[in-house]
């Protein structure tokens, strides 16, 4: 064959957001080369995913079932895929940007000569009717066009965010396992439950209104100040990154690929500069206000409103406004 | 204890970009050039392992690139490492990142080192793979996203980072490679004493082989992105600034 084949993941029998996602891109490209888009699964009990597959407009369904792939290990995954990439031979693999595909996704493209292009967040076409995948670059403040120039199959994997999960076209499709040749020796690491610090007791998700700070701060005194506006707006404090890294701030308020996901209807981002790890994390917000020194700075890319100014004599004006405009306006 | 840490030198964050002439990269005259992020948190992770394994442990830095590569290793000597080795190569970007990465695998099979670390991403192309590709050049076993490593008996265990505030323990056998992410342990900065015992520390240099094989992938073009929402932009004194916020917070964001 040549073709797309998507690499999904699965969580708790249900196939996540970011390979719905995946999937979308797979379609995309597919239609774009002129072939058609097939899937594939791994793991231990994939029925019910591989039925949630089976409604999708797909070629076919591809599914690997071992009690080895049960838990995830880099080894177990490149070796599995790299027996179904020579079977099934397909022209492009396209993953969910997701940390477990960061963690195999390059090893797997190794093995074929190939490299992987992480990260996409579009997909073109030229003349010549082959893709142009574009990526950020600098924490997001460029762009770049890469293209494949080797023979072999071409990886990619797509951000979360920057494809429609909604638009999966709908279809039959028939499913075909396929068999791997796996031992227990051949994982050398051993995986353990996945844990979380202590329990979650900000939900940063449910909060309508949030205001949000980052490395323009510069002290954690500072906080303060953000503080008091976010209480101003009646509105949850959240950080990017190297706040919470720096004890600053909880873990739990941080927003990003690593923190939450938010989706406020007014995300007011005070000295972020918008990495791209923080943008995933909150560029679903209704409203995006963004406050930063930088007029270069990415969050600029996804804010509706931008000030460029210095936080420290706008802030304080702000909270001071919008306090007055609170107290005057009887509401 | 052998530890290798693989550093990258990246233009410093709040760098003013252009783009350079013939637009396949930055223009890279007046940009100044500092270590990566994540690659600094390798590099402290490496001391901080030195310093609990104690003696007979050692610290060896190792990058790729041009001339000025060579003031990051000298930071790093500071810092703590025990000895520096630079590729010198001029044309890192005619080379993705397997040709990188066997350019590093060439120095590190010949250093047989017990661990080999370096940052998961870097801050220009982002690409955060390089580490996987070169684990998997030397046929050793991983892990990625680490905040945490631990010497066991049998290896290592490492906590690993996942998405949404998970996290989990990964077991593995050395020799391994780790991706080191930022913030879990605090930087140290090099002290005067640190600077001045680096002078007299080896810095080798080698150089890197011609880009024999043809890349795999190639950036083609580097632009500014076009904006993905019209920005409007406030302006004015702090004062008139917050109050067009307010204006907009109470008749279009409605959240006054």
């Amino acid at each position: 064959m040549s073709g797309v084949l998507v690499v999904v993941e699965h969580r708790e029998g249900r196939l996540g957001r970011a390979s719905l996602e995946a999937l979308a891109a797979g379609q995309q490209l597919a239609a774009g080369v002129g072939g058609e888009c097939f899937a594939i699964v791994l793991g231990d009990g994939i029925a019910g995913v591989v039925g949630e597959l089976k409604g999708k407009r797909l070629a076919k369904v591809f599914a690997v079932e071992r009690a080895l792939l049960k838990a995830y290990t880099a080894d177990g995954y490149v070796h599995a895929l790299e027996q179904v990439l020579k079977k099934v031979g397909p022209a492009y693999v396209v993953f969910p940007h997701t940390y477990q595909v960061r963690d195999y996704a390059p090893a797997l493209a190794t093995r074929f000569g190939q490299v992987l292009v992480p990260d996409v967040v579009a997909i073109s076409f030229g003349g010549d009717g082959r893709p142009t995948f574009v990526r950020q670059l600098f924490q997001g403040k460029l762009n770049g066009d890469y293209r494949q120039v080797g023979v072999g199959p071409c990886f990619v994997s797509v951000q979360a965010g920057s494809f429609r999960g909604d638009a999966v076209q709908a279809g039959s499709a028939a499913v075909e396992p396929i068999a791997v040749e796996l031992t227990e020796r051949q994982i050398r690491t051993r995986p353990g439950e996945r844990f979380r610090e202590a329990a979650q007791t900000v939900d940063l998700t449910a909060s309508p209104v949030i205001v949000s700070v980052g490395r323009g701060i510069r002290e954690q005194e500072n906080i303060a100040l953000v503080q008091a506006l976010a209480d101003a707006l009646g509105a949850e404090l959240a950080a990017s990154r190297p706040i919470c890294d720096a004890g600053w701030l909880p873990m739990e308020r941080q927003v990003g690929s690593s923190g939450q996901t938010v989706a406020p209807k007014l995300y007011l981002a005070v000295g972020i500069s918008g990495a791209i790890q923080h943008l995933v994390g909150m560029k679903g917000s209704k409203t995006v206000i963004a406050i930063n020194k930088d007029a270069d700075a990415p969050i600029f890319e996804v804010a509706d409103y931008g000030v460029v100014g210095d936080l420290f004599e706008i802030v304080p004006a702000l909270t001071k406004a919008v306090l007055e405009a609170k107290g005057g306006g009887g509401n | 204890m052998k530890i290798l840490v693989a550093i990258k030198q990246v233009p410093e964050r709040d760098a003013q970009l252009a783009i350079g002439p013939g637009g396949r990269w930055i223009e890279e005259s007046g940009v100044g050039y500092t270590i990566n992020e994540p690659d600094a948190y390798a590099l402290e992770e490496a001391l901080r392992l030195k310093e609990a394994v104690g003696a007979g442990a050692e610290v060896i830095a190792i990058s790729a690139g041009p001339e000025r590569v060579a003031s990051t290793l000298r930071e790093a000597l500071a810092k703590g490492a025990d000895r520096a080795i630079h590729i010198v190569a001029d044309d890192l970007g005619a080379r993705d990142t397997l040709g990188l990465a066997r350019l590093l695998a060439e120095v590190v099979r010949a250093e047989a080192p017990d661990l080999v670390l370096t940052g998961l991403q870097s801050d220009d192309l982002g690409l955060g793979q390089t580490g996987v590709v070169l684990a998997e050049l030397l046929g050793i076993p991983h892990a990625t996203i680490i905040l945490q490593v631990e010497k066991t008996e049998a290896g290592l265990r490492v906590k690993r980072e996942l998405e949404d505030g998970w996290f989990q323990h990964v077991d593995l056998p050395l020799p391994a490679l780790l991706t080191i992410q930022s913030g879990g342990n605090k930087l140290r900065y090099a002290t005067l004493m640190g600077i001045k015992r680096a002078k007299s520390k080896e810095l080798k240099t080698v150089a890197a082989g011609a880009a024999a094989e043809s890349a795999a992938v190639t950036l083609e073009r580097v632009y500014l992105p076009e904006r993905q929402k019209r920005t409007e932009m406030l302006t004015g004194s702090a004062a008139e600034v917050a109050a067009q916020i307010v204006e907009k917070l109470k008749f279009e964001v409605r959240v006054l």
